[in-house]
């Protein structure tokens, strides 16, 4: 009836655990319970939870997302408190089977269930407004979008509490993920989570590349769009070429784990390396699909801060498409010491350290935007300058694991790690809170207090050199990654520092949310009245601070590249218009809930082998699917009095102001 | 009073020292090998690393300048809110990376070559000894085929010449290290990799497996000794096959079977071709079909 479940599968004799279990547990029924006190359960439902406006999506994403940062967080600092006390001897308080899991789980979180929403969500957010549309093409797939994800992330963390995860690492090599030698449930977590949210995204790919081509405003021709959009164009379109990788490599390793197929396990012919090639097919493309749009962040930011015009324009454009392409034909090297011969290793090598061109050229782009400019020295732009020191030193041991006879002795230790966080904090975390601070005040009308913010900066960077210069030491001492225990004493000391460094980060992520909490008890003093509270140069900044749900009551008209800096320099920025019309809007809809829902359902099921729940799953979300394709009254007009009395009143507010 | 702090000044200084030397690397083993590829390797990456702090270094340099200079309360500095192109500038970071990574192009393929793993060690007088390698659940099985003998989690060579590492998986995939020596190469179930390495010291270097390979890897270490001489070595072998173990078949199912933190085994005899059967026993139907994989060889492959 229930397949492997049993009540067995709850790890009642892990306190650790049992702990965090009961810290969620409790912090829903807190959340359910304040959500029923304050009587919000009806505007939840009808403003958020089935709303298709890609602003609302956008911010839900984010909030996943930092939900999802603390949970991947609590796994680092226990990944270090363990190697920094697992010496000579001692076990450390984490076994293996523990520990194993936790590496696994901190790597999907951060990549899968923490940076993709995090990069997805402000895409959402700024996208359209960047381009003037008033949504996506397809809003109710964006839903659809949201909701799939959502149902990895339940999966990801129930896996918490009844069962297990994989003890693989975060890419789950075969045979090790193969039925022998992983019989757990742990790997049909990790299969099923990254397959449901991976289509989520996949969609997202489609209807944001969509979205970019076919919804600009007049006037907006390719080379004309802000920068930000640009990478969100090369970003959606590795989406769609990389993720339906991901889906039929998961695919066939599932096939491998319930039928017992052998693609990639050792018995009759498999061949694992088919996996590990596929894989990083995805892989490599994958860590571009989070950088890029850091980088689009740092250009906005640098010009906005800056108050000048972004350096090289058309560079950035052909940097970005070329690193696109690149990204697509440099996979092997995560894997030199196959020991492919030097022909292909030189390839593969040279390949990778050819990207290091471009994003040169953009590193230097950026020094030259603030270069004869205005640096104002916000938020945002101290998270620019971390990152530009920081990227730089990242980009420079990358370019070293390149050089196939080097990487001979670098390959999976801890350089690597030092490297691919040195990246990956150093450019797509700090870009990606650049750009929370920096849109912030677009998405919910007031600024987020700066003071604290800064406090949060320092910390960050000062507990990522902390953290990882030690690692990059160690690397060179011989010390591989995945260690639960060691006996080389030496390395304590190392490993120590690094442990104080991840506390120092702790603080870091302590101060963002007490500035969010600060910020939201004084947005009467920080509101954003006029829309554009930097001086911006693109078409967000000319509407409202938050948006109408419409986005812009008139399609505006572009002509030069920063659009809204021109509009202000010709003054015809916030002139009122001589009529409105009505618009043409999407009516929410709980289909995209209804079939994640169902998606969850089956994907739990599959996981457990309860067959008849999966094909409840199944059916059921493929009868909501032929029950929203059947259902004709998805859209609706907003009357143009409405729009006016919504317009009036900001111009109005923006006059009060002033 | 005195007294006591003179001690404590000088052992200040030692820490002090002491962390020098290990931030130069004395105490490190990628960057003081003891063996010539791995030499190769630490001047390749010392290399590399000095080839881009010519564009590094003026980034973060001009990072930090930049920012300052043009901060905006400083009115004095120039202000050009519309400047945003210029050719000199473009072919400048444009055209010096470009420089650069043709230079570190030539260099990575010329080390790619010359430091694969499978290329034979030139310039030795002394024949190469082979050794065949087995990872297992979690221990490492060393195979001597010419002296027929066996050892788990020690492997024992003479120092100054040549050895092939012959490498399988009779489990999942391992990477077999030995971080003062030099590179490390893939163990992989059903195919055979290779790598040559020498010690040009005698001495007693940790191995390791350098890939995740389940809840005993933090466990699978061995040692490697590299023994002052032929005489030496050949003393090693003696005492090696004085032991009382043999390395037959149940002997070999036995071992296979996942243990932890494994102690060292000497087996005085081991099975023929023990190494081979292991690598074919994965081949499946690939074997029969004579679709030409013998031994699933990754390498050549593209030669």
């Amino acid at each position: 009836m229930f397949g492997k479940l049993t009540l067995e599968a709850i790890p009642y004799h892990e306190p650790i655990i049992m702990g965090a279990m009961g810290f969620i547990v409790l912090g829903g029924l807190a959340l359910v319970a304040a959500i029923t006190y304050f009587r919000k359960w009806g505007y939840l439902w009808h403003e958020w939870l089935t709303s298709v406006d890609h602003k609302r999506l956008g911010v839900m994403y984010i909030i996943v997302a930092m939900v999802m940062l603390l949970r991947g967080f609590s796994d680092a600092i226990m990944m270090r408190t363990q190697q920094a006390i697992a010496t000579g001897g001692a076990e450390g308080y984490l076994p293996p089977h523990h520990y194993d899991q936790i590496f696994t789980a901190h790597g999907v979180i951060m990549i899968f269930f923490m940076a993709m929403p995090f990069m997805i969500g402000l895409m959402n957010i700024v996208v359209p407004l960047q381009i003037g549309a008033r949504d996506v093409a397809f809003p109710f797939l964006n839903s659809l979008s949201f909701w799939l994800f959502f149902a990895g992330v339940v999966l990801v963390n129930l896996s918490l509490g009844v069962g297990e995860f994989a003890k693989t690492g975060w890419l789950a090599y075969p045979p090790l993920s193969g039925i022998k030698f992983s019989p757990g449930v742990g790997v049909d977590y990790y299969i099923w989570s990254l397959q449901i949210s991976g289509i989520g995204t996949l969609l997202t790919g489609v209807n944001f590349f969509i979205t970019i081509l076919k919804m600009r405003a007049p006037g907006m021709s390719l080379m004309k769009m802000p920068i930000f959009t640009w990478t969100a164009l090369i970003t959606n379109i590795l989406i769609m070429a990389a993720f339906p990788i991901l889906t039929a490599t998961l695919g066939l390793l599932t096939l491998d784990r319930y039928l017992g197929m052998h693609f990639f396990t050792n018995d009759l012919g498999g061949n694992m390396m088919m996996y590990v090639n596929l894989i990083w097919a995805w892989g490599h493309p994958e860590v571009y699909i989070l950088v890029l749009p850091a980088f689009g962040i740092f250009s906005e930011v640098t010009a906005t801060f800056s108050s000048k015009r972004l350096f090289g324009y058309t560079s950035m454009v052909y940097a970005t498409a070329a690193i696109g392409f690149l990204s697509f034909i440099v996979w092997l090297h995560h894997f030199f010491t196959m020991g492919a011969g030097g022909n292909v290793n030189a390839f593969f090598g040279i390949a990778t350290m050819v990207i290091s061109i471009p994003t040169g050229v953009k590193i230097f782009n950026w020094l030259f935007t603030m270069y004869q400019g205005r640096v104002r020295f916000t938020t945002p732009i101290l998270w620019t300058l971390g990152f530009l020191v920081t990227f730089t030193i990242g980009g420079m041991t990358g370019v070293l694991l390149a050089v196939p006879g080097a990487d001979f002795v670098l390959h999976n230790s801890l350089f690597l790690i030092a490297h691919f966080h040195n990246v990956i904090i150093g450019g797509v975390v700090f870009g990606y809170i650049a750009g929370f601070v920096y849109w912030f005040p677009k998405a919910f009308g007031f600024t987020l207090n700066e003071r604290i913010g800064k406090y949060s900066f320092w910390c960050w960077l000062v507990g990522f050199y902390l953290a990882f210069m030690p690692l990059y030491v160690l690397g060179f001492m011989g010390m591989t990654r995945r260690l639960n225990h060691y006996d080389n004493p030496e390395w304590q000391a190392y490993l120590i520092v690094a442990a104080i460094g991840a506390v120092v980060i702790a603080f870091g992520i302590f101060f963002q949310l007490l500035q969010i909490v600060v910020s939201i008890r004084q947005r009467d003093k920080n509101r954003d009245v006029t829309g554009d509270p930097w001086g911006g140069r693109t078409l967000e900044w000319s509407t409202s601070s938050p948006p109408p749900f419409y986005n812009f009551a008139h399609t505006p008209v572009i002509k030069e590249r920063d659009a809204f800096w021109d509009m202000k320099e010709n003054k015809d920025a916030y002139s009122k218009p001589k009529g409105f019309q009505k618009i043409h809007m999407p009516k929410n809809t709980a289909a995209g809930l209804i079939i994640s829902a169902f998606s969850l359902v089956m994907g739990f099921a599959l996981i457990w082998h309860i067959w008849w729940l999966a094909i409840v799953g199944l059916a059921g979300g493929l009868v909501a699917v032929l029950a929203r394709m059947f259902n004709e009254d998805i859209d609706y007009y907003v009357p143009a009095e409405e729009v006016e009395r919504i317009e009036s009143e900001h111009l109005k507010n923006m006059a009060n102001q002033a | 009073m005195r007294k006591s702090s003179y001690p404590d000044f000088f052992k200040k200084l030692a820490l002090l020292a002491g962390t020098a030397a290990l931030l130069s690397g004395c105490d490190s083993a990628i960057l003081d090998p003891k063996g010539p590829i791995g030499v190769e390797q630490r001047n390749l990456i010392v290399i590399a690393v000095l080839l881009m702090l010519i564009v590094v270094i003026p980034a973060i340099v001009m990072t930090v300048l930049f920012a300052w200079k043009y901060r905006a309360s400083n009115k004095d500095a120039t202000y050009s809110p519309n400047w945003s192109h210029s050719n000199k500038i473009e072919a400048v970071v444009w055209g010096i990376p470009c420089v650069i990574i043709l230079v570190l192009a030539t260099i990575t393929w010329k080390t790619s070559h010359s430091l694969d793993p499978f290329k034979a060690l030139e310039g030795y007088d002394e024949e190469p000894l082979t050794i065949e390698v087995v990872a297992l659940d979690w221990k490492w099985l060393f195979i001597y085929p010419e002296q027929q003998i066996a050892t788990v989690n020690e492997v024992a060579f003479p120092a100054n010449v040549p050895i092939e590492f012959q490498v399988t998986s009779d489990t999942v995939m391992n990477s077999f290290f030995i971080p003062h020596l030099g590179s490390q190469i893939y163990a992989m179930a059903g195919m055979q990799t290779e790598v040559n390495l020498l010690a040009s010291e005698p001495g007693d270097y940790p191995g390791i497996s350098a890939q995740y390979s389940g809840s005993g890897f933090s466990g699978m270490k061995f040692n490697a000794r590299a023994l002052d001489s032929r005489e030496q070595f050949q003393a090693w072998v003696n005492q090696v096959q004085q032991s009382p173990k043999q390395l037959n078949q149940s002997a070999y199912d036995k071992l296979a079977k996942p243990s932890e933190d494994a102690p060292v085994e000497y087996y005085s005899t081991v099975i023929p071709n023990l190494f081979t059967s292991i690598i074919h026993k994965y081949m499946g139907g690939a074997m029969q079909a004579g679709s030409g994989h013998e031994g699933m060889q990754h390498h050549g492959a593209e030669e």
